[in-house]
């Protein structure tokens, strides 16, 4: 054991202090900036002491948008972000857990393939796949659609190696319980490995909520039209813009909506989150 | 309630292993039979042939005179407790009773009905709507046990239900499986590996070796007539001491010292001589082989004495209050030898 020291103590929370500010000051940058006119950001100082024009910009950005650099209203953003994150973690789970429950409950001809190949997707992440998956995506008249934004990003491992390492640590007899007490396969699945798997889910569902928020290059490269633009995407716009100075103020009000989903979610599911990365149920 | 027809059933796995080899045996409506023997033996893959959880190679089962090879394990009508009690984590007690008999489409009156008398049987009531998690290991057995009675089944099995609660609990749960079963009357095939549980709760044992059975039989003849030195060695405790021994004209020699006389009906030459740690006592003065002592155990009501008689290891249980010494005299029961072949290690009729 570590003996307990008050100055160990004592520098254990200023590395915390430390390590907090550092992730935190930018984030207050942003708030911060978000409640300043256009104006305050020419002098090339950034603002530390919040502004008074809060209001407008949330207002002006939630029903107007950035006409100037091709940003539609943000609420739209936010839908098509949402519609894509919550698509892609509930379409990534669906499937994972079926094909896990697959693979490790069933014998079936070529299930060693089957289970390889899964591993192989593991080692191609969309940066890697994007030239042929976006023929593939463009081939089936996928583009510039919710399906043509999801699809692809919701066929990867991750999600079926957690489920099936978790369905591995399950014990035997419980099936064979199941068995004997008339479970079949489905009523087993239903009944006893899904709501033990109650904290898997939702600690994989926040993960992949944030990875299909935050998804940039995907979506960039397939929606062409702004109705189905998401709101990573309509920062880089904002932030990118030709012959003018970029206006600071509302792309951070952008980046605080922006942030707003994932920390609801993270916020909302953290007791769960942290049960199931730390505790098995069983 | 029904009797079981286990007949001529191997069980060879894929890569070639052959866990049962032809196994034969009847088991009578509302007999407990205890399947017995070391890790690797078969006896827990006898079971869930039984069960259904594993194909049947060749041979048959039989349960009430329905052959059952190809029927799946809910069909069967069979109830299993598990070691661990494979309850279901998250559902309450009273769930865990009830799971089988919803899937099986019993009315809601029916099974609130039979999960409270089993719950009444078992003392669980006040646990029904705990999880298993919040219950200590024995409770849990009991609700394990609960599942199995709630059914109403042909027949229990058991695999080695106690194994995971401690040694004075495992005492007292196996006591009320025997009374349990006496009073439900249902035939039961339970597993373990331990001889003392073989021996108090069978109606008849079944000791396992090697995937064969090496003997059937109710636990005192299984105790006083071990069919090979196998089960000689592996029932009762302190083991069966079993040492070489030459034989003629009735004499017993353990390392050219005869050890007991007058001994009819055995054929002169080598043999495994087999004796009881009870069955080698003090000699009177000077009489008696000697028996140099190495180590004694204290057991309270006994005292088990190791030793040597000619560098043969043996055994004796004494009563406490026999003086001891470092070098004894001791004298053998020469009727309750037990005669096992050289080689095969059968044994020989007398």
């Amino acid at each position: 054991m570590i003996d307990r020291h008050p100055w160990l103590d004592a520098l254990a929370h200023a590395v915390l202090i430390a390590g907090v500010l550092i992730v935190a000051f930018p984030v207050y940058v942003a708030v911060i900036a978000s409640t300043h006119g256009p104006n305050d950001f020419m002098s090339g100082l950034v603002p530390l002491l919040p502004g008074s024009d809060a209001i407008a910009n949330y207002r002006s950005m939630l029903t107007d948008g950035l006409s100037s650099s091709g940003a539609p209203p943000l609420g739209g953003m936010l839908w098509n972000s949402l519609v894509m994150a919550l698509s892609i973690a509930f379409g990534k789970i669906a499937i994972s857990i079926l094909s896990a429950y697959a693979i490790v409950y069933f014998r079936f001809p070529f299930r060693a393939v089957a289970f390889w190949m899964i591993f192989v997707t593991l080692m191609l992440p969309v940066e890697v796949r994007i030239v042929p998956t976006f023929k593939v995506v463009a081939d089936l008249g996928l583009l510039d659609s919710y399906a043509g934004l999801t699809i692809p990003l919701i066929a990867s491992a991750t999600a079926t190696f957690l489920f099936r390492q978790f369905f591995l640590t399950v014990p035997e007899e419980l099936m064979e319980a199941a068995r004997i007490d008339g479970a079949g396969p489905l009523k087993f699945f239903r009944d006893i490995l899904l709501p033990l798997s109650r904290t898997n889910i939702a600690a994989l569902f926040v993960i992949l909520f944030i990875y299909g928020w935050n998804q940039y290059l995907w979506p960039m490269m397939i929606t062409t039209t702004s109705s189905h633009y998401t709101i990573v995407m309509g920062i880089k716009r904002m932030s990118d813009v030709a012959d003018a100075l970029p206006q600071w103020n509302v792309v951070m009000t952008t980046v605080v909506l922006a942030l707003l989903p994932p920390v609801i979610v993270v916020v909302g599911m953290q007791r769960l989150f942290v049960k199931g990365l730390i505790e098995t149920e069983k | 309630m029904s009797a079981i027809e286990i007949t001529g059933v191997s069980k060879v796995y894929a890569g070639g292993v052959r866990a049962v080899s032809d196994v034969s045996l009847s088991i009578a409506d509302g007999e407990f039979i205890v399947l017995v023997g070391p890790s690797g033996c078969g006896k827990s893959t006898l079971l869930r042939m039984i069960a259904g959880l594993e194909t049947i190679t060749s041979g048959t089962v039989a349960i009430g005179n329905r052959v059952v090879n190809e029927i799946d394990p809910a069909a069967r009508n069979i109830a299993m407790v598990f070691q661990n009690y494979a309850l279901y984590p998250h559902m309450s007690v009273y769930d865990n009773l009830a799971y089988g008999l919803r899937n099986r489409g019993v009315p809601k009156t029916d099974i609130d009905a039979r999960v409270a008398e089993a719950a009444r049987m078992l003392e669980i009531e006040p646990f029904l709507t705990r999880k298993p998690k919040q219950l200590s290991g024995g409770q849990r057995q009991r609700v394990a046990m609960g599942r199995a009675i709630v059914r109403k089944p042909d027949a229990f099995l058991f695999d080695e239900p106690l194994s995971n609660l401690d040694a004075k609990l495992r005492v007292s749960m196996r006591g009320e499986i025997r009374q349990l079963q006496r009073r439900l009357g249902v035939t039961s095939v339970y597993v373990t590996h331990d001889q003392l549980e073989a021996m108090t709760l069978a109606d008849r044992i079944v000791v396992l070796n090697g995937g064969r059975i090496e003997q059937v039989g109710r636990p005192l003849d299984v105790y006083h007539n071990p069919a090979s030195t196998f089960v000689a060695s592996f029932i009762g405790s302190p083991a069966m001491n079993l040492a070489e021994a030459e034989v003629t004209g009735g004499a017993v020699a353990i390392g050219g010292q005869v050890v007991a006389s007058g001994v009819s009906g055995v054929k002169d030459g080598q043999v495994i001589v087999g004796l009881r740690a009870e069955d080698i006592q003090p000699a009177a003065p000077g009489t008696g082989v000697p028996f140099a002592v190495r180590y004694i155990e204290e057991l309270g009501a006994l005292r088990l004495v190791h030793g040597s008689v000619e560098g043969r290891h043996l055994t004796m249980a004494l009563s406490p209050d026999l003086p001891l010494a470092d070098e004894m005299k001791v004298v053998v029961a020469a009727d309750r030898l037990h005669f096992f072949e050289d080689g095969s290690g059968r044994r020989m009729t007398r």
